[in-house]
């Protein structure tokens, strides 16, 4: 099978060292080194130098996160048990399973933004169908810095373009995400994406190399140069010399990768392929080594099978190249011309390049010569792992106990609005998700804009809905908190859409591990997120970890992103953000009671939009969450749109109650007159922002019937008044302290983007 | 009567039209592979939405030369329905089938969102269930969406009632804001001077359900069907 002839040589013997500046290059230390002659029994090769380089570094061995990844229980359970698969797959009933997961393409969408975000969006995708999922939506969450910054401003313009030259060409609607800006993710953005798969249960496919003998394809596109060491570039900070990373960052072809979907599906049908496995980082090597290590079982390949698109590649160039749209087959022996037909079909190569082997090691030949002999879990499984140090940060004390009290009351409560909702990360998003197809496919019931994207599921009476949630600010305040409100609040955010919560994916944005403040606050963010992920019933089934996101210059706030999955039974009994008609009770339902006032800080300015944007403070706590309380009123919420009592309920979140009214009224196009009673002061009342709060609009009918909801969850519900006209009035105390045109919030709202890229 | 729905590799609104069809219209189709020769056992011919070979040159400039395009002429030739939708409306122009050219937006940018569409013929093979004047709301998804031909071909399809749709705003009005894309008179849809052959930027197969927020794309697949009854 693998080469004309037989392969001159069985072992690789008589090797010389590596000089150390040549490893450490490749960003392996000392002991590392040491390690891989250990595991050998002698040196490496240049190849497997460069093999263990990309699969020990942080990007694909997860060494530095994993002894704290464990606080996750599936995959404290998957790792102890059958071991990782490519994404995590949900039980929705009906023989249907959902297979979803998010991934981050920081660096690579720092130096090079389109085709960063691009292959983000690629890879992420080949994760999902990889399992034999069809890829029915994508999502995103992105962080820039400051848009007044040119450079922000192109990078921004860069991702969303990149998302949208391959989601919109794969045809996978892009249904919705989140984008926020601030200083820290100047240099250093932010573009997690997010995909979600629908297969039936008994049709899930798995990357592993079973069967001795089996021969193993590669599929796609052929094998270049591109994006060499890009699992290593993202496992350093970036610095003034990554523009010079360019060559790292793979260059993405949607409509291969297209092709690839509907081939692989195809192929996947005829249940002659026994593994498969997509390639992103560490490409061949890491497809090869994973897949043997799961099997249990060794492979031999000759990198001369592998279609190139340049002749003169090295061994090594061949096996660390992450050229996009390639994928891993194992195909039942005597089968490979049924499969390779499909692949053709579809204009793809499909290459046999080697074969299942039963000795646990990876064999690599370059035609006869032997280039690398590796036992493949060693790879694959057993990066080394270190346990590092952490540190509480200094800054914490200093901005925790920052003294709020003092804060001047506005003198104009209209204009503090207006701002907020022309801040951007409060302001619409549409000149972001009009760039992107969010109906491809059809069965996108809820668009882009409401508190959550649903999607019906075809053949049955189901819908599924996603959120990506995550304020950095908050973690940056307080880790463990932050990201206990990041699950809070998705899990919120699919209440409001009528849907229960299923699974969590995250993507861990961090800065510089190594630095023990840095790990203090991956830690506590993991810490607050598994409790939280494991309370709401919706326990993390893959995510993705990204480190060394910073430059000389700033480190990230701590970025833990929760992308959440939630099923609505009855796609009839979805809810959506925006009040829908005159004349419906508007009212506030909350987990906090009359009881909390005084005994907890609840109500408070630290960390809100209002504090950063008004006072340029960030600082303060984020505001209290009480897990008990906010399951109440997610309870509650659910109950009521179940018995169809609701006409519309929007979360309360950035900008706190007043922006949530406006923005309720901006998207029905109906007025509110609103009055607020509180112990505070109006722009506290206005502008905190308090958890555990959903703003509902009913028809004064219904209200009797959602008090009595209410009641029995033992959350409170407050009318603040009703529908009416076409501006938004509020009064706190009966003093009126805001009156302005929805046609002028629109604006506000809409407009600020759009001028903000236009200016440039 | 039987629909084909043409699958160009990088189709991607072709299972779309399918399920339409199937579903809402509960009409026999089919998909048609880009390599077939021969379409006569159709009764209509969609070419769907998509990025046919990647659409990395000129949109639907490669698809043109696919093998099936010489069937769908000689089906066109003979008078057979055919629909160009998105992609396929592009596909349709770059094979000659339609007069004029579709543009890179002048936003220079994708735009997917519901537009409104004032009917300019309500008595075409695709829009006879509808009223003149009627306005249609169906979603748009496309970068290279901005109509254009030379000033004798307007004039032709103006004075021979071939243009079958215009961007509105919601009270039918035809106005430069309401253009989501810079095409020439707000262009949105066409037919070929024998009647039979249609293309349209928006996605009727998109409006097709309560649950997807509109049902007004039932009209133009229904006018079809009634057509061929």
């Amino acid at each position: 099978m693998i080469a004309n002839g037989e392969p001159g040589s069985k072992t690789i013997q008589n090797t010389i060292p590596i000089p150390p500046e040549v490893y450490r290059e490749m960003g392996l230390n000392d002991q590392e080194y040491a390690r891989i002659v250990d595991v050998l029994g002698r040196h490496p090769t240049y190849t497997e130098l460069g093999m263990y380089a990309v699969m020990w570094s942080e990007h694909c061995g997860y060494k530095f996160s994993r002894p704290i990844l464990k606080l996750f229980r599936k995959y404290r359970e998957a790792i102890e048990g059958s071991g990782l698969e490519n994404a995590g797959i949900v039980d929705i009933g009906d023989g249907f399973g959902i297979a979803m997961k998010m991934e981050s393409h920081n660096h690579p969408s720092a130096v090079e933004p389109f085709q960063g975000a691009a292959t983000g969006v690629g890879g992420i995708l080949r994760d999902i169908f990889t399992m034999g999922a069809r890829p029915i939506a994508c999502m995103n969450s992105l962080r820039f810095g400051n848009l007044d910054d040119p450079r922000n401003r192109y990078l921004f313009e860069h991702v969303v373009g990149g998302i949208a030259f391959y989601g919109n060409c794969v045809g996978v609607p892009t249904v919705g995400g989140e984008v926020y800006f601030e200083d820290c993710y100047s240099g250093n953005p932010l573009v997690n994406v997010l995909s979600v798969g629908l297969l039936k249960l008994e049709e899930v496919a798995f990357a592993r190399a079973c069967g001795p003998g089996n021969p193993v394809m590669l599929v796609g596109s052929r094998t270049g140069r591109d994006g060499i060491h890009g699992a290593t570039f993202a496992s350093v900070e970036l610095g003034p010399d990554s523009e010079s990373r360019r060559p790292n960052v793979q260059i993405g072809d949607p409509f291969t990768e297209k092709c690839l979907i509907e081939a692989t599906l195809e192929a996947l049908r005829t249940g002659y392929i026994v593994g498969i496995q997509d390639m992103g980082a560490a490409g061949i090597t890491c497809s090869t080594c994973e897949t043997a290590a799961k099997g249990g079982t060794g492979m031999k390949i000759d990198v001369r099978k592998v279609p190139l698109r340049e002749e003169s590649m090295t061994p090594y160039e061949i096996m660390l190249s992450e050229s996009q749209e390639r994928m891993l087959a194992i195909v039942q022996k005597g089968h490979e011309d049924e499969v390779a037909r499909i692949f053709t079909k579809w204009g793809l190569n499909a290459s046999i390049i080697g074969e299942v082997t039963d000795d646990g090691l990876v064999h690599v030949y370059d035609g006869q010569e032997l280039v690398a002999q590796v036992p493949a879990r060693s790879l694959a499984e057993e990066a080394p792992t270190y346990e590092l140090d952490t540190e509480e940060p200094e800054y914490l004390a200093r901005v925790q106990n920052y003294d709020l009290s003092d804060l001047p009351e506005p003198d104009d409560y209209n204009k503090i609005l207006l701002t907020l909702l022309s801040s951007p990360t409060i302001a619409s998003k549409e000149w972001v998700y009009e760039q992107y197809d969010h109906m491809v496919q059809t069965n996108t019931v809820v668009l882009p804009g409401s508190d959550a994207a649903v999607l019906r599921i075809r053949g049955t009476k189901k819908a599924i809905a996603i959120t990506t949630d995550c304020n950095g600010r908050y973690c940056y305040l307080d880790p463990y908190l932050g990201a206990q409100i990041a699950v809070a609040e998705a899990a919120r955010n699919l209440a409001c859409s009528g849907a229960r919560p299923l699974a969590v994916t995250d993507c861990l944005n961090f800065g510089n591990p190594e630095k023990p403040e840095v790990f203090w606050q991956f830690r506590r963010c993991v810490e607050g997120m598994a409790e939280a992920c494991e309370f709401f019933e919706a326990p993390v089934i893959s995510g993705n970890v990204s480190f060394y996101n910073e430059t000389p210059e700033i480190a990230i706030y701590p970025t833990p992103v929760v992308g959440m999955l939630g099923l609505i039974e009855d796609v009839e009994k979805r809810c959506t953000s925006g009040f829908k008609r005159q004349g419906d009770i508007i009212a506030l339902i909350s987990g906090w009671t009359v009881d909390d006032i005084g005994k907890c800080h609840f109500e408070s300015l630290g960390g809100s939009e209002y504090l950063k944007t008004v006072h340029g403070i960030v600082a303060g706590r984020p505001p209290a969450l009480d897990m008990n309380k906010e399951k109440r009123l997610h309870q509650a919420i659910l109950a009521a749109i179940d018995r169809q009592l609701l006409s519309s309920a929007h979360d309360c979140s950035e900008g706190g109650l007043a922006t949530t009214l406006a923005e309720a009224c901006i998207m029905g196009e109906v007025g509110a007159q609103i009055s607020l009673s509180a112990n505070c002061g109006p722009a506290t009342a206005l502008f905190a922002e308090t958890q555990s709060r959903v703003v509902v609009s009913v028809p004064a009918d219904n209200l009797g019937k959602l008090r009595e909801i209410c009641e029995g969850h033992q959350v409170q519900i407050t009318v603040l008044g009703k529908t009416a006209g076409d501006k938004l009035e509020i009064a706190v105390n009966d003093e009126p302290v805001i009156s302005v045109k929805i046609l002028e919030l629109r604006e506000a709202w809409s407009r600020s983007i759009p001028e903000k890229m236009h200016s440039a | 009567m039987k629909f084909g729905v043409i699958q160009f590799p990088g189709s991607n609104c072709d299972q779309d039209a399918y399920y339409a069809i199937r579903d809402v219209l509960e009409q026999p189709v089919e998909y048609i592979w880009h390599q077939e020769s021969d379409v006569r056992n159709y009764d209509c011919v969609i070419l769907p939405g998509g990025f046919s070979y990647g659409d990395y040159l000129r949109t639907g400039a490669i698809a043109r030369f696919s093998p099936v395009m010489n069937a769908v002429q000689e089906f066109a030739e003979r008078g057979g329905l055919v629909i160009g939708i998105c992609n396929g409306f592009q596909i349709l122009c770059e094979a000659h089938l339609l007069p004029g050219a579709l543009l890179t937006n002048n936003t220079l940018r994708f735009r997917c969102k519901y537009v409104h569409l004032r009917v300019e013929n309500d008595s075409s093979s695709f829009t006879h269930l509808c009223r003149r004047g009627q306005v249609l709301r169906i979603p748009i998804a496309h970068h290279s969406g901005c109509y254009y031909c030379e000033t004798e071909t307007l004039k032709e399809l103006e004075d021979n009632d071939r243009i079958l749709l215009r961007y509105c705003d919601k009270d039918g009005n035809v106005t430069e804001e309401a253009n989501p894309n810079g095409s020439v008179s707000n262009i949105a849809g066409i037919i070929n001077a024998h009647g039979n052959v249609a293309g349209m930027m928006p996605h009727p197969e998109r409006a097709v359900e309560e649950l997807l927020g509109s049902t007004d794309g039932i009209l133009i697949l229904r006018s079809i069907v009634e057509r061929l009854a």
